[in-house]
This record gives C-alpha cells, structure tokens and sequence, in this order.
C-alpha cells in the first residue's frame, strides 16, 4: 500500500534520463564548448598564448600560424578575454569524439602590410 | 587471536578516489589503520614556480573536481587582499551564490555516494538526478559544469541576468521540494540508520584534537564553520552552522543533508539581496609578502598559505585542504569497527583523495 | 600579512606545541618554505573559535626537526609531507613514511626545494 502511490507515479511519467544519442538537450547559452578562431580578424599577438593556463596555444607572428592542443584545452575561456580583436570565441557544442589526436592548426593569410610595402616601392621605382 | 593484515584500496568498489588503508583485524574488529597516499600526487602547488599569479586561478581549480569554484575563490581573496583590490559588492555576491550551489551540488553527490556504500542504489540514483538540476544552473550560468572557471582576481568573469536570476529561483523551489521529499528515507530510514548509527563515533575532544574540519567537526558537537568568518558576502547573510552532537556516521549525514537545505536559503538569500554594480575591478601590481586565507568547502575549511616576492611567479603555494586534515581523525574512527562498515566509515569523512595530494 | 607570526626556536618547539595542545587549541596545518639559502621556514598554524596563531620556525635544510605528532597527531601526514617534499628530517615521527608518503621508492631527491638561487632570478 505504502508504495502504490509511487508505483502508479512511475508508471505514467517520463523517465528522468534521455536516449542520449538520440535525443540530446539543446545547449545552455553561453556554454564555453569550442574554441574557434577566426583566423582572418587574428593579428598573432601572443597574447592568448602567454594567459592559457593549460599552455595550449602556439602562435607564430612571422609564420602567422594558429595552432591549439584540444586535448591539452581546458576550456576555461581565458583566451576569449584577453583577445584583443575578438577573433577567438567559444561555441556552445561539445568536441565530437575522435578516434585520434589531432591539433587545430590555422594559417593566416599573407600580411596586409606587406603588399602595401611593395605597392609602395613599386610606385617609388 | 592471530591478526590479519587486509589491505584496503586502492581500487575499491566504494571508493571514487584512490587511497590506500592497510587494515589489521582481529576476528572481524579493526584493530589498527594506517593509510598510503600518493597514487594520484600531482604537484600543483610546485606549479606555481613556472606558471603566472593568472594562470594559476584555472590551476587551484584543478585541485578538487566537486569544489573548483571554492578553491579559486580562496586564491583569489588572498591575493585581493594581498594587493590591496576592492573587491565590488556584486561580484562577492555571486562567489556565494555560486559557492553555495558548489556546497549544494557536492552534498547531494555524497550522499548519493554514502548511500551507495552500503548498498542504497535507489537513493544513489535519486540523489544525483535532483544535483542534476544544480548542473544545469552551472552550465547556464558560468559556462561550465564542474569546474566552472568563474573567478578572476578583481571580482567574477561572468554577471548573471534577470532571467538567470528568476530560472535559479525555480530550479531551486523544485530542488527543495526533491531533497525534502527524499528527507525521510535519507534521517529516518530504518536502513540507513541500522548502517550508520554508533558506527565510526569520533567524540567531541577527539575531533578537535586531531584538527577535524568541517562536517566531521561539526557532526562532533563543535559549532565551526568558517563560513562565520564573513569572507565574500557571508558577513551580510543570516547562517548558523549545523551541528549535531552524537559524533557519529549518522550524525555527519544529518549535518550534510540539513547544509543542503541551508546552502538553497542562502543562495535565495544572496540572490534577492544581490546589490546593483560593476562584476570586477582590475586589480593592478604583483604580489608582495605573506598570506593565509580560510573559506569553507563542501568538505571544510579550505586554507592557503601564499608568498609572493614581487614577481609575477609566487613563491610558495601551500593549500591545505579539508580531507588532508580529516585523515588523522578517520584514523581515530575505525579502530574497533567491523569489517564490513569499513566502506562506511571511510566514506563518512567525504574523502577526496586528489585535493588531498594535490 | 593578515596575522601576526612568533618567531620561535627549535628548543622551545615541544613546550609550545604542549602549550597549546593544553589551552585547546586545534592544528591547522604546517607550511613549510624553502628560504632559497638553506634553510626553510616551517610556520605552525592553531586555530581556537577560528582565531589563527602563527609561529615560524627556521631551520637549515639538514637538521632534525623535533616532531610533534607526539602531542598532536594530527601532524603526522604534514610532517611526512614535508620530508617528502623539502627533504627535512624529523624527530620522533608518530609514523613514518621514509620520505615516499606520496613519491614512489626510487624517487631520491626532494622536488619542493628550488634547485639554486640563480634558477629563481
């Protein structure tokens, strides 16, 4: 008697877990998920390098290369703060799984200045 | 009667976290337990030698997966106070309310651990589907579910809404209403009563003697709490610390249930008296000299022991954490417990072997 | 510094920590601190109604430090942290983990100790 209530409860509700793969809960807003770069608003300052705690970052200037460790990552959204020109973010989905280890790396493009340089030493010849 | 020898850990099906006992009984009564650490040391404090004042808030969280939010809060009122930041109203505001959800969440996963120790499985599973909702209040509102990566030296990196705000409100009613209705299997059950009563007693001389902290100093009569330090916003909030006097296994599950429900009054508390204002205030300098601060963790009181020479590494980084003191009283518990309470015993202290070894 | 830190000597060690096992006061914790010259700081940390003591007590790294897990055992694991991590011996350990409480046994050198002065420069 004592548990007929709790039977009959349990019987007509929904059941408290999901079928993960195949139903999956929207994502909170503002979950720190991915971290993107978007390499072309990316001025290689280093200064997302120098902050990472977890030292996932590598940035070269003179190569003007992006590279991140999302393994070593530790999602904690440091490097979103201190960039500069807002060209890193954090999208709000989780890393699928991989079979292996893989880094993200990112290559600028050539520098602006430099054309400008040329455009420049074109015109004084 | 001839001893034996067990060894106790360090995989063990109660056990979350490796430690080591080597148990010597006689017949089935512990007669004697010395313990070995040192499967999961990690170094964290030597850290501090090679990564910045900065990087090291994401580091000290790292130290305990269940109570990240307090350890960095810890760090970061040292060096707040070390360099002289005033720290806005509002961001020590929301350290409580994110603290105390910590404390909330941490709780109900060791209750939910306790009742699985001797053999509970439904509470177990009841326990962490109402901390469920607490992570989603995580996740919704600082990004993350565990280690939340919330603190910066200055104040807090992220506000909460209006709407976070009302939403916390609700999860909060429903969570209230889940643990409450768990209240009578969790106190009165004539189970879990059979299982922890008179079992792993600690007196009230003994806990203070051998520098007990937090529930298991509290569920041994004493009313300490750091928390009654006033440290972020707790000065400004109505607390009394739970205590209960019988010193037992019992008694340390009653402190922690009822700190549930006070930790659900006092983020509703902090969130309807939560002052307007700025989050953080960029804090300039490096650290110089020596600190200690105390806050409250889940577990107890949480210290750090800080030396900054004035550059941008500290010099030394000392985090003497709850369970590392709560060793030597489990040490005191077990003798002369049976056997199979062992599991109990151990567990009733919230063991939390990585904090311990850093 | 929030709190105020006796300096005591290493002869007046025992009669403190029976003093302040008989007033009732609770160990927090030891720190210990490497100095860079040496010697290290150990600092003993009491705590009564959540009021703090401090005391600090300098020792070169090869003495014997009295232990006083005699009086309080609750410094047996710091003490042997210590060892572990500074390499400081201690006298009298109510139990003794021979410097391996969380290193394994072919770990031979103390990792806490910084290496020389000009590493830290």
């Amino acid at each position: 008697m004592f548990m007929t209530k709790n039977v009959l409860k349990n019987l007509f509700s929904k059941s408290a877990t999901r079928l993960y793969p195949a139903e999956v809960r929207a994502p909170f807003k503002g979950f720190r998920g991915m971290l993107e770069n978007a390499i072309d608003v990316c001025i290689f300052c280093k200064k997302c390098q120098l902050a990472c705690p977890s030292q996932c970052l590598k940035v070269d200037l003179k190569a003007r290369t992006w590279e991140c460790d999302p393994f070593a990552c530790v999602y904690c959204g440091v490097c979103v703060d201190v960039c500069p020109v807002a060209s890193l973010s954090m999208r709000d989905a989780y890393r699928p799984v991989t079979g292996e280890r893989e880094m993200i790396f990112m290559q600028g493009a050539p520098k602006a200045v430099k054309e400008k340089k040329e455009k420049k030493e074109k015109d004084e010849a | 009667m001839a001893r034996t020898i067990l060894p106790f850990g360090p995989q063990h099906p109660v056990l979350p976290e490796p430690i080591h006992l080597t148990l010597e009984l006689e017949d089935e009564i512990v007669v004697s337990a010395v313990p070995a650490l040192g499967y999961v040391h990690r170094g964290l404090e030597k850290l501090c030698e090679v990564r910045d004042f900065h990087q090291m808030i994401q580091i000290v969280e790292r130290v305990c997966g269940i109570c990240s939010k307090i350890h960095a809060m810890c760090y970061c009122q040292s060096l707040e106070e070390m360099m002289g930041a005033d720290v806005p109203r509002r961001a020590k505001y929301l350290r409580v309310v994110w603290s105390e959800l910590h404390r909330i969440h941490s709780h109900l996963l060791w209750i939910g651990l306790f009742a699985d120790a001797f053999g509970f499985e439904s509470l177990f599973m009841q326990c962490w589907r109402i901390r469920e909702r607490i992570m989603d209040i995580n996740e919704a509102t600082t990004g993350n579910r565990v280690v939340v990566s919330v603190n910066v030296i200055g104040g807090v990196r992220r506000d909460l809404s209006r709407e976070h705000q009302t939403w916390i409100g609700e999860q909060l009613k429903l969570v209230e209403k889940e643990v409450l209705a768990l209240k009578s299997t969790i106190v009165s059950d004539y189970t879990v009563k059979s299982r922890t009563q008179g079992v792993g007693v600690l007196t009230k001389d003994q806990a203070h003697q051998l520098g007990a902290v937090g529930p298991v100093l509290r569920a041994s009569g004493w009313a300490q709490d750091a928390r009654m330090l006033g440290y972020a916003a707790f000065d400004e909030l109505d607390f009394e610390p739970v205590v209960e006097v019988d010193g037992d296994c019992y008694a340390r599950l009653a402190v922690r249930f009822r700190e549930v429900l006070q930790s659900v009054d006092l983020v509703r508390q902090a969130l309807t008296r939560l002052p307007e204002g700025e989050i953080s205030v960029p804090v300039k300098g490096k650290p110089n000299g020596e600190i200690i601060t105390r806050v409250e963790q889940p577990r107890g009181e949480l210290m750090y022991y800080i030396k900054g020479d004035d550059t941008k590494f500290l010099d030394r980084l000392r985090i003497r954490t709850p369970t590392f003191a709560n060793i030597p009283p489990l040490l005191a518990m077990l003798p002369g417990v049976e056997l199979a309470d062992v599991p109990v015993v151990v567990l009733s202290i919230d063991p939390c072997i990585s904090c311990t070894e850093r | 510094m929030n709190d105020v830190i006796t300096r005591i000597t290493m002869d007046e060690l025992p009669g403190l920590a029976q003093k302040m096992f008989g007033e009732g006061q609770r160990l927090a914790t030891l720190t210990a601190v490497d100095l860079g010259d040496g010697t290290l700081d150990l600092l003993y940390h009491f705590d009564k109604d959540l009021v703090l003591s401090h005391y600090r007590l300098t020792v070169p790294k090869d003495a014997v430090a009295p232990s006083i897990s005699g009086v309080y055992f609750a410094a047996l694991l710091v003490e042997n942290e210590i060892k572990d991590q500074f390499g400081l011996n201690f006298s009298g350990l109510a139990l003794d983990f021979g410097g391996h409480l969380y290193l394994a046994d072919e770990v031979q050198n103390a990792p806490f100790c910084k290496l020389s002065l000009t590493k830290k420069a």
